[in-house]
């Protein structure tokens, strides 16, 4: 195993030596863009296994969770100019219906339990993990108001006759909310898995760093997923209320 | 085995080379006013097409042929990771060549999209459905009676919805042949009643969707009498590959002559008409030159 | 050997006491992670191991033998359709048997042909070209190629081939629903699955699916009732699941590679698969937003995509409003960036193979990263050219025409630099050379012509003909398929610790090549004169009757090139048993998956000891070197590491001290 540890970064010493070596530069390659073969010390490289197998994981929920974001958002993104595409060309029964009272109330939910959940993170990061669990307990139950608020608007909706196929603005109402409401149910499970797990991972976290780093990492992890709903959320309710 | 494979690159090169020069087969002649430019950008872009064919695989057989490995294993490649320089004017060349090439295909393009078509245009409504192509003609009034989706009534034969009420209706013809002046700006405007077709005519040089919902309009100038076939190019369903069409290019004259036709003999003359004309450019000595300036740009 | 100098240790028999230490090592490991961070060690038992299997290297496997399936199935279909239009009204006894109602009497109805056509272009395009490039090499492989122990989130791995494999077969059942006498009851079908047919198979839309011709269930024809459910439904299963695998591709290339290993000093593959992965990303979701309005215009009776006034049966339909181009735009958005996920593999896959047996280091390595990404990047600025006709506003087309052509610039610095690679090589006409040679021939040859077709002039005529057929079919269809398969020649060895016939692959190789070039380049010259694609027979058109010889010729092609493909069924399965073993590195190839203790690679690829990468993927012929190659983790002379031994280059040339530090002075 090779155990050799450079801490010098890879250009900065000997710039330009001729000397021959392996896979070095004793007779220059032609020019060109290519990667060179001039072995290099492993300093600056992949920030991967070897600088300590325990960062690994952390890391990459993180970077997980943003790609699975950019992946929402882009489907939110194609709805939306689907929508505004489909509004310049409505012709005459584009009737958009007015703000459901109900939705001021979900979105004040909402927006609570984002704020609600960065307390508990906030917490987390303190070591609080009895002020997180409690925090985190109220994040999920106004997260799940917030569901059964957007329930009841569609209910009053369906009450005054307005369903899907209504129109193409009471279409896209339903679905956009619904496919919302849909990844807030996974965002809601994931809040959940937080709250089962939270006292055993206090448990760990008490008891190695790595533990409480994990344990960070997955708060941190679900946590952009729910503010990402949250935001979510008030992007479409001024799309579908204040467009045009 | 490598100058076996550099070799059959060779071949294939010219083997697919040769489809396209010998001449058998090739574009059909053209019968519209933008289309001796559009054949010019067509034979522009596949000779440049073709030299960069021919260039690259010659190259890549060459280099196959050249330089495989001898039995001596120890010998060695030359050692490059590249060329910035060449990288650089390799990439200016074909970014110079594909950006003109990309400018110069516009021009037929915005000279048939970008232009409205004359106010005396000779206008025809196009409707089309699953799997039949109806003409609507204005008759001799110029102006097109009113036509609504729910008067459509396959079974009367009222295809467009054609409301026989409608004052300007009285002169209305509808057939499911497509007849067209020679010499005269023609505006067609595309509907469709169902899912989306395609109006082409090869000749015409000219592809447009028929979008449900939509009323497209293309416009084009017929220079040479005829009649051709007119296919649908979108897929429309199960007898899609049926859908056809005969757009017949008369003199100004007697199309004239054919809008003041009332309806009984109308239908009739059109067919009159599609047997007078057989299938192609029904002037020979045009179509033979025509023939000829491509086979001598070729 | 060469591979003595690689800091890990080989396969050969080492020294039983560091073997031992290496095991306990990795037993430690495993273990360690298992507690926290749910790694896994090896599964024991047939079924972890092998069917619901974490391990990436088994979801590669496995990822490869669907598209295989899915290929040949596609295949099939293709053959079918040549005979078709090459001889329509023609009975084939054995269509009877196995489509009673597609050709009843033994006669393909036309709606039969169109749902070949559907299923060929789906199966194709997502289960084949998306499935086996990226799912399976690129699940075999990436980690690897980086140094990682397995892909970022095993299970999701999992479950995104079990969900594509969902997909396939709820795509396949699509074809069996509509009248269908394998499920026999079709009241099921009618009621929960939005109407059953008049006895067709498949739906007739196309792999492009346009509405209002897929949205009007069957009332628009045979074929758009329960099977364009499934169709569509299928394809939202297959977007989820190559969302899961884009998202672990993306994570673990960013976030595992090894020490050493710095992006510049990937191997393309790797580029590849990660440029791939992004465009993945960011197109799957769109069309999964199609497929949703799509399923809502079909059963909820929305109007995102049928407009108003539409009329059957002399009854007026009450929508309103929606719009088709809306569909085509969503589509293409992600379509186009489809055709580079398709392509761009066999492009990592070309550029890799051609290096290793020109045994010289690829031309231009940066210029190729760039042109990837930049193909990419442009990749979904250019949906609007297939759409050109579309009814769309004139001026977009032009400004997509303009980008279109833009795109050929990245595609032609490829080309050169393939070129570049070669010249001056010491080329070894393996089976996998031949095909990444093939690769470079065919890309060029499909690629060139999207100058033409780039063009919106020039679409006013070739647009939906079998020029674009040709053209399509040609890079992303044959030349990725070649990028496969000569990635499969490559990497079996690895895969299946034998080696393959490379007689077998010969002979696969010369009737495939020479095949594919018979189908395709006639099929340009049928576009020329006119021909529309999509029909299920050109008897109607007099201006087709001049092409009869070649629709002949190149229906001959088909099948000469598709009974070819049973030689490398063959030699796949033959090689799997019988192959002749392989030693770890048989290539004599420079990257990490070849530098694995065992060949396959033990359950975490480097036995515990991940490896340290030193230099660049491409390190032939360099000279002065013992070999002609140099592994990425041979470690620098210079270093003063005592385990490069055996190869002879401990011998530091020049003045050069310990801080050294084998910089080559260039960066």
């Amino acid at each position: 195993m090779v155990t050799t540890v450079s801490t010098k970064p890879g250009g900065a010493v000997s710039t330009g030596t001729k000397s021959i070596q392996i896979g070095g530069t004793g007779r220059r390659p032609t020019g060109g863009n290519g990667s060179r073969g001039g072995a290099q010390p492993p300093g600056g490289g992949g920030d991967g296994r070897q600088r300590a197998f325990r960062d690994v994981a952390p890391q990459q929920y993180r970077i997980g969770m943003w790609l699975a974001l950019s992946a929402i958002l882009m489907m939110f993104a194609a709805l939306s100019s689907a929508y505004v595409f489909r509004s310049t060309r409505a012709q005459q029964n584009w009737q958009a219906f007015s703000v459901p009272a109900l939705l001021w109330v979900s979105t004040a939910l909402i927006l609570a339990s984002s704020a609600t959940f960065e307390v508990a993170r906030r917490a987390l990061r303190r070591g609080a993990q009895t002020v997180y669990r409690r925090w985190l307990l109220t994040s999920f139950g106004l997260g799940f108001g917030f569901l059964v608020a957007q329930l009841l608007a569609w209910r009053s909706l369906v009450g005054q006759g307005i369903y899907l196929a209504t129109n193409p603005h009471s279409s896209f109402f339903y679905l956009l909310t619904g496919l919302h409401a849909l990844h807030l149910v996974g965002g809601i499970i994931g809040l959940g898995y937080l709250m089962l797990r939270a006292r055993r991972d206090a448990a760990a976290a008490a008891g190695t760093r790595d533990a409480a780093a994990d344990q960070r990492a997955r708060v941190d992890a679900i946590g952009l997923y729910w503010h990402f709903m949250d935001g979510l959320w008030v992007y479409l309710f001024a799309l579908l209320f204040l467009w045009r | 085995m490598g100058r076996a494979l550099g070799v059959l690159i060779w071949l294939l090169t010219f083997g697919s080379v040769w489809l396209f020069v010998n001449g058998r087969w090739w574009l059909p002649p053209y019968i519209s006013e933008h289309g001796p430019a559009y054949d010019r950008q067509f034979m522009i872009t596949i000779i440049v097409v073709g030299v960069s064919f021919v260039a690259a695989q010659v190259g890549l057989g060459w280099a196959v042929w050249r330089y495989g490995a001898k039995g001596d294993r120890r010998e060695r490649a030359v050692y490059s990771h590249g060329n910035n320089r060449l990288e650089i004017v390799w990439t200016a060349i074909t970014a110079l060549i594909f950006i003109t090439l990309g400018l110069m295909g516009q021009r037929v393009w915005a000279q048939l999209h970008l232009n409205k078509a004359p106010a005396d245009a000779t206008r025809v409504h196009v409707v089309a459905q699953q799997f039949q192509w109806n003409f609507h003609y204005p008759g001799a009034d110029k102006t097109f009676g009113r036509t609504d989706p729910t008067l459509v009534k396959d079974s009367e034969l009222n295809f467009v919805g054609l409301d026989e009420q409608h004052p300007n209706a009285k002169d209305d013809q509808v057939v499911t042949t497509l007849a067209v002046p020679v010499g005269r700006p023609v505006e067609l405007t595309l509907e469709s009643k169902d899912v989306t077709h395609d109006l082409f005519v090869p000749e015409l040089r000219y592809k447009q969707d028929v979008v449900p919902g939509m009323a497209i309009k293309m416009h084009f100038t017929l220079t040479e009498e005829g009649r051709f076939e007119l296919a649908c190019a979108e897929l429309c369903g199960q007898l899609h590959y049926k859908m056809k069409s005969y757009l017949i290019a008369l003199p100004a004259t007697v199309y004239d002559e054919l809008m003041t036709l009332p309806q009984a003999q109308f239908q009739g003359r059109i067919t009159q008409l599609i047997k007078e004309y057989p299938l192609g450019i029904k002037n020979r000595a045009t179509a033979g030159q025509q023939g000829a300036t491509a086979t001598a740009s070729r | 050997m060469e591979e003595a100098t690689t800091p890990i240790e080989p396969s050969a028999p080492a020294s039983t006491t560091s073997e031992a230490v290496a095991a306990d090592e990795a037993a430690s490991h495993a273990a360690a992670a298992h507690e926290t961070h749910g790694h896994h060690g090896p599964p024991t038992g047939f079924i972890r191991k092998y069917i619901f299997s974490i391990d990436h290297k088994v979801i590669g496997i496995q990822y490869l033998l669907l598209a295989i399936f899915a290929a040949f199935v596609g295949m099939f279909m293709s053959v079918l359709m040549r005979l078709n239009l090459t001889w329509p009204g023609r009975k084939w006894t054995i269509l009877e048997t196995l489509f009673p109602l597609g050709a009843p009497g033994g006669v393909m109805t036309p709606e039969f042909y169109l749902s070949l056509v559907t299923m060929h272009g789906t199966i194709m395009v997502f289960f084949v070209l998306t499935t086996a490039p990226q799912g399976g090499f690129g699940n075999y492989f990436l980690p690897i190629q980086v140094g990682a122990e397995d892909m970022a989130f095993p299970v999701l791995n999992m479950l995104s081939f079990w969900v594509t494999l969902v997909g396939l077969v709820v795509l396949i059942a699509a074809i069996f629903v509509e009248g269908s006498t394998i499920l026999g009851n079709t009241d099921f079908v009618n009621n929960f699955l939005g109407g059953g047919g008049t006895g067709t198979l498949g739906p007739i839309g196309g792999w492009t699916g346009y509405p209002p011709l897929s949205a009007l269930g069957k009332m628009a024809g045979p074929g758009q009732g329960a099977g364009a459910t499934l169709w569509i439904t299928s394809i939202a299963i297959f977007c989820v699941a190559s969302l899961l695998g884009a998202l672990n591709f993306i994570t673990t290339l960013l976030n595992m590679r090894t020490r050493g290993m710095t992006l510049m000093r990937m191997p393309l593959t790797c580029w590849s698969w990660f440029t791939t992965a992004i465009l993945a990303l960011l197109a799957f979701p769109v069309l999964l937003a199609a497929g949703i309005l799509l399923l809502l215009d079909r059963h909820a009776g929305t109007s995102f995509f049928i407009p108003g006034g539409l009329v059957f049966s002399d009854a007026v339909l009450p929508n309103k409003g929606g719009s088709p181009i809306l569909w085509q735009h969503l589509f293409w958005f992600f379509g186009h960036p489809e055709v580079y996920i398709a392509i761009l593999p066999g492009m990592g896959a070309t550029s890799h193979i051609l290096s290793t047996f020109a045994r010289k280091p690829v031309f231009g390595y940066r210029a190729m990263v760039f042109a990837m990404f930049a193909i990419g990047l442009l990749g979904f600025f250019v949906w609007g050219h297939h759409m050109f006709i579309s009814g769309m506003d004139p001026r977009t087309s032009i400004a997509f025409s303009v980008l279109t052509l833009s795109i050929g610039v990245p595609s032609a610095i490829k080309t050169f630099n393939w070129l570049g690679t070669l010249w001056g090589a010491k080329i070894r006409f393996t089976v996998p050379m031949m095909f990444a040679i093939g690769f470079v021939s065919l890309f060029v040859a499909g690629g060139i012509t999207g100058l033409v077709l780039g063009q919106t002039s020039l679409d006013l005529f070739i647009h939906d003909g079998y020029f674009v057929l040709a053209h399509f079919h040609l890079v992303m269809g044959v030349a990725a398929i070649f990028g496969m398969f000569a990635g499969v020649y490559f990497w079996f060895p690895k895969m299946f610790g034998r080696m393959m016939s490379e007689r077998l692959g010969q002979l696969h190789f010369w009737p495939t090549f020479i095949g594919v070039y018979g189908i395709f380049v006639p099929m340009h010259i049928m576009g020329i004169v006119g021909m529309p694609r999509r029909y299920a027979s050109f008897e109607e058109y007099d201006f087709l009757r001049p092409l009869d010889p070649l629709v002949m010729f190149v229906t001959i092609a088909a099948i000469v090139t598709a009974a070819a493909q049973f030689i490398f069924l063959y030699n796949f399965i033959w090689s799997i048993f019988k192959g002749e073993r392989a030693s770890g590195n048989p290539w004599e190839a420079t990257t990490l998956e070849w530098v694995t203790p065992t060949t396959p690679p033990p359950h975490d690829n480097f036995g515990g000891q991940i490896p340290t990468v030193y230099r660049g993927p491409y390190e032939f012929a360099v000279p002065d070197a013992p070999e002609d190659y140099i592994l990425q983790t041979t470690p620098d002379a210079s270093e003063g590491n005592s385990t490069t031994t055996g190869a002879g280059q401990s011998t530091t040339q020049g003045v050069r001290g310990s801080s050294g530090n084998g910089h080559n002075g260039q960066h």
